[in-house]
């Protein structure tokens, strides 16, 4: 089989996309496959081939720098794990990546110093990826190069064209955010009121959702769609619940009532165990996870909403607590007569709870993993 | 993963309980129809669709396998071929890596993909047309030009 997947870079920052590929003996027949894989990733109907090859065609390099605050990497491990391996190095290779301190060689003065070059280079234009949560309560909580995270954000948005903070932690304060947040730790939306800001939430986010949003920018040069949280529609548009699988047992009222009885045997659905659901918007159910292959509710196990904020403080992950009734009301009229006794008797039953565990922060425990009666 | 596979590991096979097969033969009969009437075509994105485990197999089977199957060799391989419902195809990309990046099922008289390119004729003819020019057939051509 032949090998393609190094060869797009781009001569110089003026230079098309499309060029480069034809330069490098990409055929226009293997770019519409190409283009036809990125519509797919990007979540795009398949009718939109034809814009995307016109929009890549003329596509330019843009320089992204991607700053690392309060996180566990887990971000960046996720990107580097997108299944879409020819079209993510056609797209990364015609990305130039200036500044990532993570993935690159350079480290020290040399890698700040990149940083500072591409900004100067390409003030204005640059795109800028954050991952973590910025600490204002004491900036000593985290530096780079003895320079604060809050700094360090401030002075790099400054030129740039777009901010995408990816992971729940830049977008939404994540896990450091949660209660007691003891690094006042904030998202990265807090702090900048003046840029485009395209939030890409998570605990990590899918990999191919990072690209897509990467790749969204790269071919239109302008900003997806965005729902009231700053996520992009086209993957963050419909709640898990809405496109689960197992969503025909909710509506039959069929549950798992522990993970070991034979409703979880089954498959049926998991709303009981905690599952967030219906209150969490991601594209798992449909891209899935690991090539692929699945997904949390897939395995069995309840959705997290990782992609939420707060999620970290929603009540534990094994009461079904969290969900407002306002949702069960919505739910129930997508879902039809059926689910509308369902729906609102779970509703009541919720009521009292969520309101219990709406500001405190629970540890799970033991009994968190056990369902209550 | 095979369905011998979901039954060892006490896996649901989703279509038995969840049926999600049936609306999408549905959608393709749509489709074959339309295409039939008013020659339009149609794409669906199989990553786009909501699918328990099993059930893009189950698929898969259902719509069996027809006369045409091509191969392409285009940033990794792609498996193109006509389902036993004749102008319904499977469409499946893969990368170099082997990784499935787009399946698509397309109701068409042929898919796009598969009709050589304006662009790439261009370039191949050109290409024919420099080999000619600067090999050993050149003085051939130019002779056998002047004696017909």
């Amino acid at each position: 089989m032949k090998k393609h997947s190094t060869g797009a870079r781009l001569s110089s920052s003026d230079d098309t996309l499309g060029a480069a590929l034809r330069r490098q003996g990409v055929s226009r027949r293997s770019f519409l496959k190409f283009c036809a894989a990125t519509a797919s990733m990007m979540a795009l109907p398949p009718t939109m081939v034809p814009a995307i090859a016109k929009a890549l065609e003329s596509a330019k390099r843009p320089s992204v720098i991607w700053l690392s605050f309060q996180e566990c990497t887990g971000c960046t491990e996720s990107l580097t794990r997108a299944h879409t391996a020819t079209v993510e190095s056609l797209i990364f290779d015609s990305i130039s990546l200036d500044y990532h301190h993570t993935l690159q060689a350079a480290a020290g003065h040399g890698a700040e110093a990149a940083r500072e070059e591409a900004m100067k280079e390409n003030f204005g234009k640059y795109l800028l990826v954050v991952d973590g949560s910025i600490p204002v309560a004491d900036p000593g909580y985290s530096t780079i190069a003895g320079i604060s995270n809050l700094d360090m954000l401030m002075d790099t948005a400054k030129g740039a064209a777009a901010i995408i903070p990816v992971g729940t932690c830049a977008a939404y304060g994540g896990i450091p955010h949660a209660d007691p947040n003891p690094t006042g730790a904030v998202s990265v939306a807090d702090l900048i009121k003046d840029k485009p800001i395209i939030n890409v939430p998570g605990c990590p986010p899918i990999p191919v959702v990072i690209t897509g949003v990467l790749t969204h920018f790269l071919t239109f040069g302008t900003l997806p769609e965005l729902d009231d949280l700053g996520r992009p529609r086209a993957f963050y548009g419909q709640s898990i619940h809405d496109r689960c699988y197992r969503r025909p047992f909710y509506d039959k009222g069929q549950f798992a009532e522990t993970f070991d009885d034979e409703g979880a045997k089954k498959g049926w659905c998991l709303y009981k165990l905690g599952c967030k659901g219906p209150t969490s918007y991601n594209a798992c159910a449909t891209t899935k996870w690991n090539d692929g292959t699945s997904f949390p509710i897939e395995a069995g196990h309840p959705c997290l909403g990782c992609s939420e904020p707060e999620f970290w403080d929603g009540g534990g992950f094994y009461k079904a607590l969290s969900i407002p009734t306002t949702e069960v009301a919505r739910d129930a009229l997508y879902a039809g007569a059926a689910a509308v006794a369902a729906g609102s008797a779970l509703g009541m039953m919720n009521r009292a709870r969520s309101k219990q565990a709406k500001s405190e922060h629970e540890k799970v425990s033991v009994d968190d993993l056990q369902k209550e009666d | 993963m095979t369905n011998e596979a979901f039954a060892q590991f006490n896996i649901q096979i989703g279509d038995d309980l969840t049926r999600n097969v049936q609306p999408l033969l549905h959608e393709i009969r749509h489709g074959l129809k339309n295409l039939l009437e008013t020659g339009a075509t149609s794409v669906i994105d199989l990553r786009s669709i909501p699918l328990a485990p099993g059930e893009e197999a189950k698929l898969i089977e259902r719509l069996g396998h027809g006369e045409v199957t091509v191969e392409l060799d285009a940033l990794g391989l792609s498996e193109i071929y006509e389902t036993q419902y004749r102008g319904v195809w499977l469409v499946t990309h893969f990368n170099d890596d082997e990784n499935i990046v787009g399946r698509f099922i397309e109701i068409t008289l042929i898919p796009e993909i598969l009709k050589a390119q304006q662009e790439d004729m261009q370039d191949s003819l050109q290409q024919l047309e420099e080999e000619l020019a600067s090999g050993d057939d050149a003085e051939e051509i130019k002779t056998g030009g002047e004696v017909n």
